[in-house]
C-alpha cells in the first residue's frame, strides 16, 4: 500500500458554477500499474468521479486525457512514471461535459467529413479485390487509428478552427482511404481537401505525432496528401 | 410519470461487430433504424479481438467448409447445434469476402489473396492435418473489422444513439417484443424506444470474474434485461478460458501467436503441451490447453517465484515474423507484461474470456424460448446476435476466430430475418403496454432513494471472487455448491445497491449500479447452472465428473430468474444438408 496524490479536474454542470481543481490522495497497491487502476480506486473513494474508459488495453480509445499537460490514454500510462501531483485534465479544445469527459462531436464530424469508408464502384467481384502485400503496405501507421482524439486536442490549429480544420486524426483517415489501391476516388478525396482550412492549417507543429498514444504520425500522412495536391497542380 | 417515446422500425442495442453488421442490413434495406451504444460504436470490444476470423476460403491450402463444420462441432464438444453451425461455416467464405469489399485492410499473400493463419482446433479432411483458415489484419483482425463495419455504417447513414444504454426490455400481455427502455448518459433522461423489431447484440459478460480479458463494459446488459423479461438463458455454465491471458493483468495474448509458432514452456523449460495432445501440441483446443496448464501449475511445474504461470515463448520466430505478423501482441507485451518478446517470453494463465451460452436462437437470430411443449417458441419481435446469443454455433467450447464470424453471419441474418418480420408480419407499430417504462423508472428511484445500502465496488468485488473461485476451470460439486451459495448471499446485497452520485448529466455512479444488476443475474445464471450439469463438457470440466456423458446430458441447459429454475432442450442434431457429425472421443 501506498498513497498517491493527484490534483483533478472537477466540473458537475448540475451543481457546479464553474470547474475547480480537487487535491486528493488515494491508496495504491502493487497490482495497480496503470493510471487507469488509480482512477478506478479514486472512483470506489469518491463515485461521482467521471471518466470514459473501457478496453483497458489501449484499443478502444475511450479515456484520453491530459496527463501532467500531455494528452495520454489512462489505461496504458505507467502510474509510477508519473510526477506527482498528478494532474487530471479533460482534453484541451473540445468542450467539457462533466469532470474528464468532452464532448466530441466536433471531432467526429471532421472524421465523418472526409468519407471514412472505401469506394469502389466498379463491380464487386466473386472473390476478393487482390491487393499485393506491398500496396496493403502502405495502410500500415495509418490503419490502426483508435479515435482517441489525443492527437487532434493537442494541435493548435484545431483549437483555433475545430469547424474547419480537419486535424490529424480525420486527415490522418483521408490519407488511409487515399493510400488503398482498392479506392477509386482519389481526385474526389483531394477536392474535398483543397481549401485553406480543411488541410493548409497544419503548420507542421507535430503536437499530434509526439501523443499518438498508437506511435502513429499524422504529421507525415498530411505531408503525402499535400505532395499529392502539389503533384497534381503541375 | 410519462416518458418521451420515440419511434422506430428497428432498435438495435449494441454496435460491436454483431450490431454494426445487422445495422447495415437493415439501413441499406430502407428501414428506420436506431443503434444504441454505451459507448462510441468503435470502442465495443470487438475492437480488441485480435487473432482472426476463419473461413474455408483455402487460400493456403485447400479448405472446406465442411471440414471446418467438423472442427466446429468437434470444438463444440457436440453440444452446438448443427443446423446453426452448417450455416455458419457453408456462409463464412462469402461472409470475410464481404467484409474486404467493405474496404478491412486484410494482410495478402504473395498473389494478392487474403493471408490465412494456423490456429487452435482448424483442421483440413475432418480433423487429420493442420490448415490455415484464420483471416488476419496483423494482430488487430477486430479492429480492422469493427472499424471496417462502422465506416461502411456511416456510409448507410444509420442513426446512432451514442452513449444511450439500454436498461429494460418491452414485452406487451402477448409477450411479444415491443421495444425498450433506454437511459441517455449525457442528460440523464429515460426514454421508451419504440420499435416494430429489438435486437439485442450487447457482447459477453466476462467481468463476473475477476480476471478476463473482457472490458469494463462486458457486463451483461443484454442477458440481464432478458432474464428480467422472463425469457431464460440458455448454456451459462460454459465459459471458455482463454490460455494466455496476461498473468495479473487479463490481457490477451492471441493463439495466433501459437498459430505463428510461440510455444508454452513450464518451469523446467519442457514444451508440455507435447504430453497433453501429442498431435496438435499448443494449438490444442483452448478447453484442453487451459486444462493442461492449469495440470502444470497445480502440480508444482508453474514459473515465477509464485509458480503460478507458465512461459509463451516466442523469440525463436524472429523480430521480422514478430513485428509484422504481431506487432500488437509485442506492444501489449512490454505494456502489461513488462518484457519485449523479441528477447523474452511471456508469463501467462488461462483467463476467462468468452461465454458460449447466452440468449437463446435459432440460426435466423430469432430468439426462442419455451412454451408449452414447444422448447423454441419464437418470441414475436426479439432477435439477438453475437456474444450474447446462443445459436448455438460454440456449444461448450467455441473455437478461436468463429466468434468474429458469428458476428457477421448472424448479425447479417438477424437483420435479414428483422426486415422480413417488418414487412410482413409486423407492417405498423404494435401498441406499447401502458405505463411501458414503470419498471425501469422503479429501478432508479428505487436506487435515488437507497440508505443504508451497499457500496457498487464493493458488491462487485464480491461477486468476482465468489465466481472466480468457485466457476474456474476445475470444478466439483462442492466448489459449485458453495458457489451457488455465496453468489445468492451476494444478489442479496446486490439489490440494496447505493450511490452516493445524484446528479444527471453523466452520472457513472449510476451506470455502473444498473450494469450490476445485470452481472449479478449473469453470475446466477452461470453457477446455478453449472452445478446442476454432472458431466465434463467442452469448458465445463468438473473433477468428479470427468467424462462426457451424452447419454444423460446431450442437452442444453435452460436457466429461469424465477425461483432459479432449470429445464433442458434437445441439442439440434440434425444438419441443414450435410449428415449428421455422431459424437467420438474429442482428442486432439
Ligand atoms: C481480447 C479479445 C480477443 C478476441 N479475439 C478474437 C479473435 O481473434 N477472433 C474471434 O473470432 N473472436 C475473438 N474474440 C471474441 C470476440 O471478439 C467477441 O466475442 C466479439 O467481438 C463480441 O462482439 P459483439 O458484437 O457480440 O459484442 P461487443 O463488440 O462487445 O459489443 C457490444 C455492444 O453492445 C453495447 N451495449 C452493451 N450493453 C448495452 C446497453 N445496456 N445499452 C446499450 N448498448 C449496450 C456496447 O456498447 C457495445 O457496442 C476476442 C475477445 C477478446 C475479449
Ligand atoms: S503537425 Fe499539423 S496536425 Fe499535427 S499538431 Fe501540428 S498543426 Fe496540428
Ligand atoms: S492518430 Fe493517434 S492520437 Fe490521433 S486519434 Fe488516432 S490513435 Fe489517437
Ligand atoms: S480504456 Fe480503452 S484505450 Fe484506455
Amino acid at each position: 500500500m501506498e498513497k498517491m496524490r493527484f490534483s483533478l479536474y472537477r466540473y458537475n454542470p448540475d451543481k457546479d458554477a464553474k470547474p475547480y481543481m480537487q487535491d486528493i490522495e488515494v491508496e495504491v497497491d502493487a497490482t495497480d500499474v496503470k493510471l487507469l487502476d488509480a482512477l478506478v480506486k479514486l472512483k470506489a473513494v469518491d463515485d461521482t468521479l467521471s471518466f470514459r474508459r473501457s478496453c483497458r488495453e489501449g484499443i478502444c480509445g475511450s479515456d484520453a486525457m491530459n496527463i501532467n499537460g500531455k494528452n495520454g490514454l489512462a489505461c496504458v500510462t505507467d502510474l509510477r512514471s508519473l510526477k506527482q501531483p498528478i494532474t487530471l485534465r479533460p482534453l484541451p479544445g473540445l468542450p467539457v461535459i462533466r469532470d474528464l469527459i468532452v464532448d466530441m462531436t466536433q471531432f467526429f464530424k471532421q472524421y465523418h467529413s472526409i468519407k471514412p469508408y472505401v469506394v469502389n464502384d466498379t463491380p464487386a467481384p466473386e472473390r476478393e479485390r487482390l491487393q499485393s502485400p506491398e500496396d496493403r503496405k502502405e495502410l500500415d501507421g495509418l490503419y490502426e487509428c483508435i479515435l482517441c482524439a489525443c492527437c487532434s486536442t493537442s494541435c493548435p490549429s484545431f483549437w483555433w478552427n475545430p469547424d474547419k480544420f480537419v486535424g490529424p486524426a480525420g486527415l490522418l483517415a483521408a490519407y488511409r482511404f487515399i493510400a488503398d489501391t482498392r479506392d477509386t476516388i482519389t481526385s474526389e478525396r483531394l477536392d474535398n481537401l483543397e481549401d485553406p482550412y480543411r488541410l493548409f492549417r497544419c503548420h507542421t507543429i507535430m503536437n499530434c505525432v509526439d501523443v499518438c498514444p498508437k506511435g502513429l504520425n499524422p504529421t507525415k500522412a498530411i505531408g503525402k496528401i499535400k505532395d499529392l495536391m502539389v503533384r497534381r497542380a503541375v | 410519470m410519462s416518458v418521451p417515446v420515440r419511434r422506430f422500425d428497428a432498435v438495435i442495442v449494441g454496435g460491436g461487430g454483431a450490431g454494426l453488421r445487422a445495422a447495415l442490413q437493415l439501413s441499406e434495406a430502407g428501414l428506420k433504424t436506431a443503434v444504441l451504444s454505451k459507448v462510441f460504436p468503435t470502442r465495443s470490444h470487438t475492437v480488441a479481438a485480435q487473432g482472426g476470423i476463419s473461413a474455408s476460403l483455402g487460400n493456403v491450402q485447400e479448405d472446406r467448409w465442411d471440414w471446418h463444420m467438423y472442427d466446429t462441432v468437434k470444438g463444440s464438444d457436440w453440444l452446438g447445434d448443427q443446423d446453426a453451425i452448417e450455416f455458419m461455416c457453408r456462409k463464412a467464405p462469402e461472409a470475410v469476402i464481404e467484409l474486404e469489399h467493405f474496404g478491412m485492410p486484410f494482410d495478402r499473400l504473395e498473389n494478392g489473396k487474403i493471408y490465412q493463419r494456423p490456429f487452435g482446433g482448424h483442421m483440413a479432411n475432418f480433423g487429420k492435418t493442420p490448415v490455415q483458415r484464420a483471416c488476419a489484419v496483423a494482430d488487430r483482425t477486430g479492429h480492422a473489422m469493427l472499424h471496417t463495419l462502422y465506416q461502411r455504417n456511416v456510409r448507410a447513414n444509420t442513426q446512432f444513439f451514442v452513449e444511450w444504454m439500454a436498461l429494460d426490455l418491452i414485452r406487451d400481455a402477448d409477450g411479444d417484443v415491443v421495444g425498450v427502455t433506454a437511459l441517455e448518459m449525457e442528460t440523464g433522461e429515460i426514454s421508451v424506444l419504440h420499435a416494430k423489431a429489438v435486437l439485442f447484440a450487447t457482447g459477453g459478460a466476462g467481468r463476473i470474474f475477476s480476471a478476463s480479458t473482457n472490458a469494463f463494459i462486458n457486463t451483461g446488459d443484454g442477458l440481464g434485461m432478458t432474464i428480467r423479461a422472463g425469457i431464460p438463458l440458455e448454456d451459462m455454465e460454459f465459459w471458455q478460458f482463454h490460455p494466455t491471458g496476461v498473468a495479473g493483468a487479463g490481457v490477451l495474448i492471441t493463439e495466433g501467436v501459437r498459430g505463428e509458432g510461440g510455444i508454452l514452456l513450464n518451469c523446467n523449460g519442457e514444451r508440455f503441451m507435447e504430453r497433453y495432445a501429442p498431435n496438435a501440441k499448443d494449438l490444442a483446443s483452448r478447453d484442453v490447453v487451459s486444462r493442461a496448464m492449469a495440470v502444470e501449475i497445480y502440480e508444482g511445474r508453474g514459473c515465477g517465484k509464485n509458480k503460478d504461470h507458465v512461459l509463451l515463448k516466442l523469440d525463436h520466430l524472429g523480430p521480422e515474423i514478430i513485428n509484422q505478423r504481431l506487432p500488437g501482441i509485442r506492444e501489449i507485451a512490454i505494456k502489461f507484461a513488462g518484457v519485449d518478446p523479441i528477447k523474452e517470453p511471456i508469463p501467462v494463465v488461462p483467463t476467462c474470456h468468452y461465454q458460449m451460452g447466452g440468449i437463446p436462437t435459432n440460426y435466423k437470430g430469432e430468439v426462442v424460448a419455451p412454451k408449452g411443449d414447444n422448447p423454441e417458441d419464437r418470441v414475436n419481435g426479439f432477435y439477438a446476435a453475437g456474444e450474447c446469443a446462443c445459436a448455438s454455433v460454440h456449444g461448450a467450447n467455441r473455437l478461436g476466430t468463429n466468434s468474429l464470424l458469428d458476428l457477421v453471419v448472424f448479425g447479417k441474418s438477424a437483420g435479414e430475418s428483422m426486415i422480413e418480420f417488418i414487412r410482413n408480419e409486423r407492417p405498423a407499430h404494435k401498441p406499447l403496454p401502458e405505463n411501458a417504462a414503470d419498471y425501469s423508472l422503479s429501478r432508479i428511484a428505487r436506487l435515488e432513494n437507497q440508505t443504508n445500502g451497499e457500496e457498487v465496488a464493493d458488491v462487485r468485488t464480491a461477486m468476482q471472487q465468489v465466481v472466480q473461485r468457485h466457476a474456474g476451470v476445475f470444478r466439483t460439486q462442492e466448489v459449485l455448491e458453495e458457489g451457488v451459495k455465496q453468489i445468492k448471499a451476494v444478489a442479496e446485497r446486490v439489490k440494496r445497491t447505493q450511490i452516493k452520485d445524484k446528479s444527471q448529466v453523466w452520472n457513472t455512479a449510476r451506470i455502473e449500479a444498473l450494469e450490476m444488476d445485470n452481472l449479478i443475474e449473469v453470475a446466477l445464471a452461470t453457477l446455478i447452472s453449472a452445478e446442476a450439469r454432472k458431466e465434463s463438457r467442452g469448458a465445463h470440466a468438473r473433477d468428479d465428473f470427468p467424462d462426457r456423458n451424452d447419454e444423460t446430458w446431450m442437452k442444453h441447459t435452460l436457466y429461469s430468474r424465477e425461483d432459479f429454475k432449470l429445464s433442458y432442450k434437445p441439442v439440434h442434431n440434425q444438419p441443414l444438408t450435410v449428415d449428421y457429425i455422431a459424437p467420438q472421443k474429442r482428442v486432439y
